[in-house]
C-alpha cells in the first residue's frame, strides 16, 4: 500500500497572497473584521459597494438586508461552539491513534501505516480548527482528559472496531453541524474534514469486517446506504462519553 | 443568479448591492484569509469559493450530471469489463446502485424547487473498459472528483435542507472514494482535508467522458 500518496497543499490564491503580503490591505481588512467574522461580511459588501455602484442592481429581493450586529455575533458564537465541539472530538481521535501506535498492539505493517496516516489527519484538524476557534476570539477547548485503555487492553480486534466507530461518530458529526455553520469559509473547512472522517470510516470498517451494510448507523462501509446520516451532538457526546475519562 | 428564494438574509443583500454570490463568497474568503492566517484556511480557498453566479437549482444540476456519469460508468462497467473478480464486482454494483439513489434524489429536489433537471449526458469511458485496473483506475477519479465537486459546491449553496441532503451524499462519495482506493492498493485517504474543486475543474475533468 503507497500511504505516501499525497496531493500538495492547495496555493492561497494570488489576491490571498496579495493581502499577506501587502502590510496596508491587510490591515484594512484586519479592521473590517474587527467587529467579528459574520459581522466582517457586512462591513465587506458596504466596502464593496462604492466600486460596485455603477452596475448596481436595484433589485430587491424583500428580504431586509443584514444589519444587526446582535444577530452577527450570535452567529459567530454558534460556528465557534460547533468549532469547539469538533475540536473535542478530533483531540479525541487523535489521542486514540497516538495511544494505539504507542502501545505497540498494531504489528501489521500496512495497519500501522495506516493508524499512523489517519492519527496524523486527525492532528492537523486539531491544529485547524484551534487556529480558526483562536482567530475568531474563541478560547479553544482544551484537550479531554481520555479512558482508551479498557479498549486497548481488549486487543487489536477491538482497537479497530473502535477506531471505525469514532470515525463513523465524527462523520455523523460533521453532518449534523455542516447545515448549522454560518460561516461560509468555517463550512468549507468542516466540509474537507467531513468527508476525510467518511474516507476513514469507510476504510476502517471495511478492515474490520463490517461490509458494505452494517446493522446500525455506525457499521458497515456504507452504512446507511446511498445517504449519510447525521446524529446531533447530544447523540455524539453521549456516543464518546465511555472514552472520556 | 436564480429567482430562487434566498434565504438567508446575507446572501439577500448581495442582490441588493449588485454583487454576484461568488464575488462575494471569493471576497469574504479572502477577507477571512487575512484574519486565519493561510494555514487554517488556505487549502479551503482556492476552490471552494470559485462557483458561477447560479443558485441552488444549478448546483444539484451540476450535481445531477456528476451522479449520472458515475452512475453510467458502473452501470455500463459491470456489464462491460471482462475479467472482472467477485469482489470489484460486489463493490461496482453497489457503487451503482448507490449513485442510482442519488441520482433520484437529486432529480427529485430539483422539481421540488420548481426547476428542470438535466438529462443524462451521452458517455463515453473509452479505454477504461479494458481491463479492472483501468476501470478502477478512473473509478477512483470519479469519486475523487465526486467529493472535491460537492466540498467546493457546499459553501454557495444557500438553503440549509439542500446542504444537509448534499451533504448526506458527499459523505457517501467520501466512503466509496476510500473503498475503491483501498481496492487500488492505496491509501484511502490521501489528505488531511479534501481538497475542494470549483465547477470549471470539475468539468475540466470529467469532460473527456462526455460526448457533445
Amino acid at each position: 500500500m503507497d500511504m505516501t500518496e499525497s496531493n500538495p497543499s492547495a496555493e492561497p490564491g494570488s489576491a490571498l497572497a496579495e493581502l499577506r503580503d501587502d502590510p496596508s490591505s491587510r490591515k484594512r481588512f484586519l479592521r473590517m473584521a474587527g467587529t467579528g467574522v459574520a459581522g466582517s461580511l457586512a462591513v465587506m459588501l458596504a466596502a464593496c459597494g462604492s466600486d460596485k455602484s455603477t452596475s448596481s442592481s436595484t433589485t430587491n429581493t424583500g428580504s431586509p438586508p443584514a444589519t444587526s450586529t446582535p444577530s452577527a455575533s450570535a452567529d459567530a458564537s454558534g460556528d465557534l461552539k460547533i468549532l469547539n465541539y469538533a475540536l473535542t472530538l478530533e483531540y479525541l481521535e487523535a489521542d486514540f491513534y497516538q495511544q494505539v501506535i504507542d502501545s505497540g498492539i498494531v504489528k501489521d505493517k500496512m495497519v500501522a501505516e495506516l493508524a499512523k496516516s489517519f492519527g496524523d489527519a486527525e492532528q492537523a484538524h486539531v491544529d485547524a480548527l484551534t487556529k480558526t476557534i483562536q482567530s475568531l476570539g474563541g478560547t479553544p477547548a482544551v484537550k479531554p482528559k481520555t479512558k482508551f485503555q479498557p479498549v486497548l487492553d481488549k486487543g487489536l480486534k477491538t482497537v479497530l472496531e473502535t477506531a471505525a466507530t469514532v470515525e463513523n461518530l465524527g462523520a455523523a458529526a460533521y453532518l449534523g453541524q455542516a447545515p448549522k455553520i454560518k460561516n461560509k469559509e468555517i463550512l468549507a473547512a468542516a466540509l474537507s474534514i467531513h468527508t476525510v472522517e467518511a474516507r476513514h470510516a469507510a476504510g476502517l470498517n471495511m478492515l474490520v469486517g463490517r461490509g458494505f451494510k452494517g446493522k446500525s448507523a455506525l457499521e458497515g462501509s456504507i452504512p446507511d446506504g446511498p445517504f449519510g446520516s447525521p446524529m446531533q451532538m447530544d447523540a455524539v457526546l453521549a456516543a464518546v462519553k465511555p472514552y472520556i475519562a | 443568479m436564480t429567482t430562487m428564494k434566498q434565504t438567508n438574509p446575507e446572501l439577500a443583500q448581495i442582490e441588493v448591492s449588485g454583487m454576484t454570490r461568488s464575488s462575494f463568497l471569493v471576497r469574504s474568503a479572502l477577507t477571512a484569509g487575512a484574519v486565519y492566517g493561510t494555514a487554517a484556511v488556505g487549502p479551503f480557498v482556492s476552490g471552494a469559493f470559485a462557483q458561477g453566479g447560479g443558485g441552488d437549482l444549478d448546483i444539484l444540476n451540476f450535481a445531477l450530471t456528476l451522479e449520472y456519469l458515475e452512475q453510467a460508468f458502473y452501470a455500463k462497467g459491470v456489464r462491460t469489463v471482462s475479467g472482472l473478480s467477485a469482489d470489484t464486482k460486489k463493490l461496482a454494483k453497489q457503487l451503482r446502485d448507490d449513485e442510482t439513489a442519488h441520482v433520484d434524489a437529486l432529480t427529485k429536489a430539483i422539481k421540488g424547487a420548481g426547476g428542470k433537471p438535466v438529462t443524462a449526458p451521452q458517455v463515453d469511458f473509452g479505454k477504461a473498459y479494458k481491463s479492472e485496473k483501468a476501470f478502477l483506475k478512473l473509478a477512483q477519479t470519479f469519486e475523487d472528483t465526486g467529493v472535491s465537486a460537492y466540498n467546493g459546491a457546499g459553501p454557495a449553496i444557500s438553503s440549509p435542507d439542500i446542504l444537509a441532503a448534499a451533504g448526506s451524499i458527499v459523505q457517501i462519495e467520501g466512503r466509496h472514494a476510500a473503498l475503491i482506493r483501498l481496492a487500488n492498493g492505496v491509501t484511502p485517504a490521501p489528505d488531511a482535508f479534501d481538497k475542494p474543486l470549483d465547477m470549471a475543474a470539475v468539468l475540466k475533468a470529467v469532460k473527456p467522458f462526455i460526448k457533445g
